[in-house]
């Protein structure tokens, strides 16, 4: 029992308690913030296995900003929770046998042969001057550029077609155009007109009090 | 200095025997690490409140606090004093638990982040490989603090401020990101010393980052405003339309802790400016001007002082943006900007450009 060990199992206690909370918690609010655990969890574990890089992204890109607009949709929702867990007990035998064939599954995946945890060999401590960061970047840049750029086409793609779906402008509906704003001047909004009074001046200021 | 250190490692090695040895001296270097950078800088916390309400003070020609102490200078402490004896008021209807956990989410990464920060050539608690992401990852999660607190406040103002903030800080995180992948690529690398170590050499001032990136310098200080939350972009506040924001239902020591956390990311804030583009411990000068051309931990609290500055005078001097105006700007002006200038930096980095004149000051070595 070293102190990685130790380390590990904590994490990996903390992590599933997390991902348990994440299903049971009543609280959408609750659940989603149970989730931020259990990313941040992740990330700990992935640091045991030298994976440094790849832990800090996960909390950079997951907890700092996924999450973050999750939460900010998840906060906003106005759910009634009574309504949401009605006939929960009628789902649950056809829930309980999906849940148990997943598990299933999973075993026969994971406790096989070819992936089971026996038959990959822990990476073992990078020797002294490795920087993982430097690793990945000549993988993706080098050897796997063309899959690389692939995936990055692919995701503008779907950015584009997400907002081509979602953006729809109403005739009716008024905006400002901040530009057309700034570049307002005085000779463009005010006209100086000379005009003729209107009435003459009293001959005399009129006496104060009077 | 050197042969204390020694001696204060056989002593905890002696202490522990030679299984346990290696290690307990591992925790007790960290230890002191840790109270070596956290004591100064929550007494700069304290004294940076102080020192903002004499400058905002001075600027609306005003005399500030000069009553407690001499010239006021124990005010801070009669503030704390007051604070932490006020009640702790915990409002109908929150949910008590996350309403108690926010301020501890918001100060936590702020602290925190100090462990991968240098402050001379091998002053850092943690001399982390990837220290850059690190920084960017802990800061990402100070909005958790802001969000839960206007959230488990059960108030409309706290939780319009929560909104506000976290698209805010979505938004800017974006543009700051972009600036710091500048910074890294001009460093050729994602640790903090070696980007400071890169901006050393012959012609002083000139060979600092803030030249070649002058475009990133600019985006990321006023990027760390919104981030902070501090004035221009203080809509999560915005004391005008929502009393004050995320925090409105908080009291006492709970409310203290939020500007604790505040003033810390500020600070930091001005530390990582003063290490990406302004070459954190290089001195300015020549080499050849002796005490005032050697590198220093000095120089860098001079840089880190004059950006503090700069954070009062911008909450002194400017109104506050309207919100649709603060998303414009993040979106629309910041991310292409920052687009571009990675691009053109990626251009000044390619060898033809990159061993001629100007460029080869910073991208030649």
């Amino acid at each position: 029992m070293n102190l990685p060990l130790i380390a590990f199992y904590a994490f990996a206690a903390i992590l599933l308690f997390a991902g348990l909370r994440v299903i049971t918690a009543r609280n959408p609010v609750h659940a989603a913030l149970w989730l931020v655990l259990a990313f941040f969890t992740a990330a700990a574990t992935w640091l045991l296995l030298y994976a440094e890089f790849l832990a800090i992204t996960l909390v950079l890109v997951y907890v700092g900003a996924v999450m973050v607009l999750f939460l900010f949709v998840v906060m906003m929702l106005d759910v009634n929770f009574d309504k949401l867990r009605e006939g929960f007990w009628g789902h649950v035998p056809l829930a309980a046998v999906v849940g148990a064939l997943m598990a299933f599954e999973m075993v026969l995946v994971v406790g096989s042969r070819e992936f089971g945890g026996d038959s990959v060999a822990s990476p073992g401590a990078p020797p002294a001057g490795h920087s993982n960061t430097k690793e990945l970047g000549r993988l993706i840049y080098t050897d796997y550029v063309f899959p690389f750029e692939l995936a990055a086409v692919v995701l503008l793609v779907a950015i584009v077609a997400a907002i081509a779906l979602t953006l729809r402008s109403r005739k009716e509906s008024r905006y400002q155009d901040p530009t057309e704003q700034l570049a307002a001047t005085r000779a463009g909004r005010l006209k100086i007109v000379k005009m003729e009074p209107e009435r003459e001046a009293p001959a005399t200021p009129p006496e104060a009090g009077a | 200095m050197t042969e204390l250190i020694a001696g204060a490692q056989g002593a905890i090695q002696g202490l522990f025997g030679p299984q346990y040895g290696p290690s307990a001296w591992v925790v007790a270097k960290s230890l002191a690490g840790i109270v070596m950078v956290l004591v100064p800088l929550l007494l700069t916390v304290l004294y940076y409140q102080l020192v903002e309400r004499w400058v905002i003070g001075w600027i609306q020609v005003r005399k500030g606090p000069n009553r407690v102490g001499w010239f006021g200078l124990l005010q801070p402490i009669a503030d704390a004093v007051k604070l932490l004896m006020k009640e702790r008021i915990v409002p109908t209807g929150a949910s008590k638990g996350l309403f108690l956990l926010a301020p501890i989410i918001a100060v936590a990464p702020a602290l925190g982040v100090w462990a991968v920060v240098p402050f001379a050539p091998g002053w850092v608690i943690a001399n982390v490989d990837a220290g850059l992401l690190v920084v960017l990852a802990m800061t990402s999660m100070g909005v958790y603090g802001i969000i839960i607190a206007g959230w488990a406040s059960n108030s409309k103002y706290a939780f319009l401020g929560a909104m506000r903030s976290a698209a805010q800080v979505v938004a800017y995180e974006i543009a700051m990101g972009f600036a710091l992948v500048g910074a890294l690529m001009a460093g050729q690398s994602l640790n903090l010393s070696a980007i400071v170590a890169r901006q050393g050499g012959a012609y002083g001032l000139l060979e600092w980052f803030w030249l070649p990136l002058f475009p990133f310098f600019l985006v990321y200080l006023i990027a760390g405003l919104a981030e902070t939350n501090r004035h221009p972009f203080d809509v999560a506040e915005g004391e005008s339309e929502l009393v004050a924001g995320f925090h409105v239902e908080y009291s006492g020591m709970t409310f203290a802790v939020f500007f604790l956390a505040e003033y810390a990311n500020m600070i930091l804030v001005s530390v990582l400016a003063s290490l990406l583009f302004l070459g954190g411990w290089m001195s300015p000068f020549p080499a050849s001007w002796g005490f005032l051309g050697a590198q220093s931990i000095l120089w860098l609290l001079a840089k880190i002082a004059v950006f503090m500055f700069l954070f009062l005078w911008v909450r002194a001097s400017f109104p506050r943006y309207r919100y649709d105006q603060i998303m414009r700007l993040g979106w629309k002006v910041f991310i292409p900007i920052t687009i571009v200038w990675i691009v053109v930096t990626g251009v000044m980095m390619l060898e033809p450009l990159a061993s001629t004149a100007p460029f080869s000051i910073w991208f030649g070595k």
